[in-house]
């Protein structure tokens, strides 16, 4: 018995030797292969006297199983350190950076453009487009403009020559999006004749205008929006709530301060400047014009076909392009149209 | 306009501060666009005379003065000003003044004290004058203040008027408005007739009424053309920023300013017979003051007498009627022409005056003879001379109309949002002056002669409101009927396709609508774009038929930046001459969205290889922007494409745009290094798009065969895979093409195209024999239409 002890201790000892799995098994083999020595211990049960047998043979089948555990032990062992040892080799630096393509961006106007129509979205207004090359009447004279109109001297208009060369009369790139307010309530009042309420109009329309003016805040192209809400007891006081609810909401500032001032346009009356003045930042305190606004005037809502008695309406009028650069502090209104990426690429 | 607020003071003076009267006179549509001290802040400056002159021992520049201020004393001061002289009135700072960057102590001057400097006017801020001593006149008084005896504490104010308001183009009319917003009283100068004393006259004839209803005319005899103008006056009209240029013309200025009535001073010897109001003859011309020479339109009104044209009516005076400082008789006008005859006159001829700016914004009517008697005075006092009778021409039925208005006090109530009185409003028509009868509620309104935009009842709702101030109408949160907007399923915003590209590394540019001729015919093929008639810069002349040349200009001013990778994006509209366009006719107007990739299809990064962008990438992103909507593509020429690597992009059969690598003429032409792709396509098209289509999926297994066709190099792949499509059974679920091979082992000319064909039926397992039916049936269809073999 002594002898099996020895044995047992002998094989753990082994197998502990054993540094990798093909000498585990040749350590595993002399004592259970063919020829192992707990084998031939076995073998050798048949030559005992019948008496001793039988406990020989469980003292013999006690160290074998010890020595099996002992070598299942160690093969996990062995198992864990080669897994260890791969993973350790597999390691990646998690520090490289992503494949792939990079996400582009919105120009900076259009984030704010987006934002406009959300915003206005929220209260239902609609989003409306109009052409660029405009007609005069729709430019001026349905905006109560007429011609000689000293307010026309207030727009640098662009014109555009005829086939022969000559400059087209009628036709112009529009200096404004109110064009706009008379084509919607034109197609309005069209849409719902056969009603006997209309249906208010609720709706903004942003794009791009043109005036012949270019320096560091004048650009020959830029961009307006334009709302309208006419209905049957639209007033000022709404006018002022919807467009300084609008302004707090935009800069996300509660506290912002917006006063409506007297102003002039031919197709608004009463007609009204909008300032702003934040409470913080590098503009802190200071007015800034931001926008154009008024009740719409009776003579444009006769040219849309709405009868000024029976409804009433705001019209207001403002430059994207200069909410952005509040937005975003940006200082040269001509960073917007040159392309340049690096600018571009910082709106995401 | 700009003014002095001494002289505004003058006529109303309302217990506010200049901030305060500035904020007023902005929250009343009178914007003050700037505010400026007439003199920078400074202190202990006084009136002094300087009593003798000595070179001072040890320095050849400097003279030692004694200086009387009066009740400082008579003080020892050394002065190095070139032009300082005994008996000389300058102002002096004393021992304590502060000036703008400068605090005045004794001093020890070259060993001899100093008590106080004397001053040049740029030492004051008043101007840039510092050639020496700022003279003052004889009879200042000694040791005043220079402040008040030059009249510094003074601020210059600027309004932003808008064009309605042309009754605040003079100090009296801002005084008056000043009066009514806050009811301190006008002190206005009274103006008395002038007697007249001789009988000389010039008849005057109005041949066009419609141009001129209203016309004064009066003869001065004898007046000093040389006289020089008071410095009260001069200085009003500098301060207004009217330059000073002798009395007569000082005089026409300042009551313009004081009144709003321009007026012309003829030189009346230059005159013959009588004056007429008329419109050119043919082949007129006439040299303007301002050296001008001019041959007047025919709508142009002209002053003239019986031989000649004189001057441009309401716009500017003639040459060689004007007055001079040899002039003694005078020959002064004072009239009314309507601003629609004014209107763009001057502008036409690329000027502008202060006698048109006013008319062409509405004078008072009213005003001419007023203005006439209070220059006739003011003339006589500072020229002397003797006054003729005033002649009035006047075509009563041409003045303007000033038709009564109706104020419905509920229409106010309802249009500004807040409840108003007729009480209310009645008091606020008091303080504006206007003429009013009351009908219960309603006021039936008459708007003063000096009022051009009170014609309707919202012109006189914003005059209650602007009263009763912007700032007292409350923001009332809007009410309105909740009706939710339609969100299509179907369709998509500009917005959102925006949002596709940029999620493809696209970023959005905005070029401009008018681009250089060049662009259109190298992009466009465009010999004949629509051309601006006054273009900001030749560069930017006619209207866009593509958004290519804008792409290509956005590559180029990048890689200006060292930036060889652009992956751009716009979307704008291009415009075209088409006769039946709409909603303008003659010029249709598409929405586009054009893009533009060149260099490295990814950043520069470490983990794939660098590969240029090319066609197929921009093809990848075109039919990732129209998924699950199929595109066609086939081959096309474009003016602006490389020939053999363009197509043009097909949906639902239609043409909707073009795709290719630029031609390599324009890579040279415009230094753009290697080929960008571009596409441009009708905005409208991407907009569309459709709900999804749920089909069923299938719970048995799925065949997959693959196959490999040879066919012709030149073939192109898409007819020879509609025509697969068209011939797959409906097992067929995917025809995919997964390789394309040309060389070893292939016969000269041709290429092998590998497909993998997927099956499936959502009813069963598919038998060996249908879906050997289903590759024959794809390969025959390959064979039969384009000679195509199986390759082994």
């Amino acid at each position: 018995m002594e002898n099996l002890e020895q044995l047992v201790t002998q094989a753990v000892a082994d197998f502990a030797q054993a540094s990798e799995p093909a000498k585990l098994e040749e350590a595993k083999a002399r004592y259970l292969g063919k020829d192992g020595s707990l084998t031939g211990l076995l073998k050798g049960l048949g030559k005992l006297p019948p008496e001793e047998r039988k406990s020989a043979g469980a003292a013999i089948n006690v160290a074998k199983e010890k020595v099996e555990a002992a070598l299942a032990s160690r093969r996990d062992e062995l198992r864990r350190v080669q897994l260890e040892a791969q993973l350790a080799a597999e390691a990646l630096d998690v520090t490289l950076p992503g494949r792939g393509q990079t996400r582009g961006t919105l120009h900076p106007v259009m984030r704010t453009l987006d934002r406009i129509e959300q915003l206005f979205r929220s209260i239902g207004f609609d989003v409306a487009d109009g052409p660029e090359i405009e007609t005069d009447w729709h430019n001026f004279t349905a905006l109560n403009t007429p011609e000689n109109h000293p307010a026309r001297s207030m727009h640098d208009t662009f014109y555009l020559l005829d086939e022969a060369g000559k400059v087209q009369e009628d036709v112009l790139l529009r200096t404004h999006t109110s064009p706009v307010q008379v084509r919607y309530m034109l197609a309005h009042v069209e849409r719902h004749k056969h009603l006997e309420h209309m249906p208010e109009i609720r709706v903004i329309a942003p794009g791009r205008v043109y005036r012949v003016d270019s320096d560091a805040t004048h650009s020959p192209m830029f961009h307006q929006v334009e709302g309208l809400w006419v209905g049957e007891n639209v007033s000022f006081a709404d006018l002022k709530g919807v467009v300084a609810d609008f302004l707090r909401r935009f800069f996300e500032s509660d506290d912002l301060r917006v006063r409506f001032r007297p102003s002039f346009f031919p197709f608004t009356e009463p007609s009204a400047e909008i300032d702003v003045a934040f409470m913080s930042g590098p503009l802190e305190g200071r007015w800034l014009e931001i926008a154009g606004c008024g009740m719409v005037h009776p003579n444009v809502l006769r040219f849309g076909g709405i009868d000024p008695e029976k409804y009433t309406g705001f019209a207001f009028g403002m430059g994207p392009d200069r909410l952005t650069m509040l937005r975003y502090g940006i200082g040269d209104l001509r960073l917007f149209f040159d392309g340049d990426l690096r600018f571009l690429s910082q709106f995401h | 306009m700009q003014f002095p607020e001494s002289w505004l003071r003058a006529l109303v003076n309302p217990p506010l501060s200049t901030a305060e009267l500035c904020h007023l006179l902005t929250m009343a549509g009178l914007e003050v666009e700037e505010t400026l001290p007439v003199a920078p802040a400074f202190s202990n400056i006084v009136v002094a005379r300087v009593l003798s002159v000595e070179k001072h021992p040890d320095a050849d520049k400097l003279k030692l003065c004694k200086v009387d201020t009066g009740e400082h004393g008579v003080l020892q001061i050394v002065c190095g000003a070139p032009n300082v002289a005994a008996e000389m009135v300058v102002p002096c700072a004393l021992v304590g003044a502060k000036l703008p960057g400068l605090e005045i102590k004794k001093a020890k001057v070259r060993g001899l004290d100093s008590f106080g400097m004397l001053c040049s006017a740029r030492e004051l801020g008043l101007s840039d004058d510092h050639g020496g001593l700022l003279p003052l006149p004889d009879d200042a008084p000694i040791g005043q203040d220079v402040r008040k005896y030059l009249n510094l504490d003074d601020t210059l104010i600027t309004l932003k008027l808008t064009p309605n308001r042309a009754d605040c183009l003079s100090l009296t009319g801002i005084a008056r408005e000043v009066a009514a917003l806050t009811g301190a009283p006008l002190s206005l100068p009274e103006v008395q007739p002038v007697a007249p004393a001789h009988q000389d006259t010039r008849a005057v004839v109005l041949d066009a009424p419609d141009a001129c209803p209203r016309y004064c005319g009066r003869i001065v005899r004898g007046v000093n053309a040389k006289a020089p103008t008071p410095d009260w006056m001069r200085q009003r009209i500098e301060r207004c920023g009217v330059r000073s240029i002798s009395a007569l013309v000082d005089v026409t200025n300042y009551v313009m300013l004081e009144l709003g009535q321009p007026l012309h001073a003829f030189d009346d010897a230059r005159l013959q017979g009588a004056i007429h109001v008329r419109y050119p003859q043919a082949g007129e011309a006439l040299m303007l003051l301002n050296e001008q020479k001019v041959a007047p339109a025919a709508d142009t009104a002209l002053i003239a007498d019986d031989a000649r044209a004189l001057a441009m009516a309401g716009v500017m005076g003639g040459e060689e009627s004007g007055i001079n400082n040899a002039t003694t008789d005078l020959f002064l006008e004072s009239a009314f022409f309507p601003p629609v005859v004014i209107a763009g006159k001057a502008r036409a001829l690329g000027f502008s005056s202060d006698a048109s700016y006013r008319y062409e914004r509405g004078v008072d009517f009213e005003l001419q003879r007023k203005a006439m008697e209070r220059a006739t005075q003011l003339i006589l006092d500072i020229c002397g001379g003797t006054p003729g009778p005033i002649v009035e021409a006047v075509a009563t039925d041409k003045l303007p109309l000033r038709k009564s208005v109706t104020l419905r006090t509920a229409r106010a109530a309802r249009v500004l949002g807040i409840e108003f009185t007729a009480a209310q409003i009645e008091k606020l028509m008091a303080g504006l002056g206007f003429a009013y009868r009351r009908d219960g509620d309603d006021f039936v309104v008459t708007p003063p002669s000096h009022r051009f935009d009170m014609e309707i009842e919202e012109d006189l709702i914003e005059e209650i409101a602007r009263l009763h101030g912007y700032d007292n109408i409350p923001s009332v949160p809007p009410k309105g009927p909740l009706a939710m907007l339609p969100v299509s399923e179907s369709r998509r915003s500009p917005m959102q396709a925006r949002r596709l590209m940029a999620e493809r590394g696209f970023h959005e540019v905005v070029n401009f609508s008018f681009v250089d001729a060049a662009w259109e015919k190298d992009f466009a093929g465009n010999d004949a774009p629509i051309v601006l008639a006054n273009p900001i810069a030749s560069q930017m002349g006619v209207m866009r038929t593509t958004l290519i040349g804008g792409l290509v200009g956005t590559l180029v001013a990048n890689r200006k930046r060292q930036n060889e990778r652009v992956r751009a994006f716009e979307v704008g509209r291009c415009f075209l001459r088409e006769p039946a366009a709409a909603p303008v006719p003659g010029f249709r107007q598409p929405l586009r969205l054009g893009a533009i990739g060149a260099g490295n299809v990814l950043p520069e990064q470490w983990g794939a290889p660098a590969r240029r962008t090319d066609f197929f990438d921009l093809k990848g992103d075109l039919e990732a922007l129209f998924a699950p909507r199929y595109l066609g593509f086939e081959k096309v020429e474009h003016p602006s494409l490389h020939p053999g690597r363009s197509a043009t992009v097909l949906l639902d059969g239609k043409s909707i745009g073009v795709l290719g690598e630029l031609h390599p003429l324009w890579v040279q032409k415009y230094d753009l290094g290697a080929a960008p792709t571009v596409f441009e396509i009708d905005l409208d098209t991407l907009l569309a798009t459709q709900m999804p289509e749920y089909r069923e999926v299938s719970r048995y297994p799925a065949v997959v065969r693959d196959i490999a066709l040879v066919v012709s190099q030149e073939q192109a792949l898409q007819p020879l895979l509609d025509a697969m499509k068209a011939a797959a059974p409906a097992i067929v679920l995917e025809v995919c093409l997964f390789d394309v091979f040309q060389g070893k082992g292939l016969p000269e000319g041709q290429k092998s195209l590998a497909f993998r064909v997927v099956m499936q039926d959502t009813a069963r397992t598919l038998a060996d024999a249908e879906v050997d039916a289903a590759v024959a049936a794809l390969i025959e269809a390959a064979k039969v239409k384009f000679g195509a073999s199986l390759r082994n």
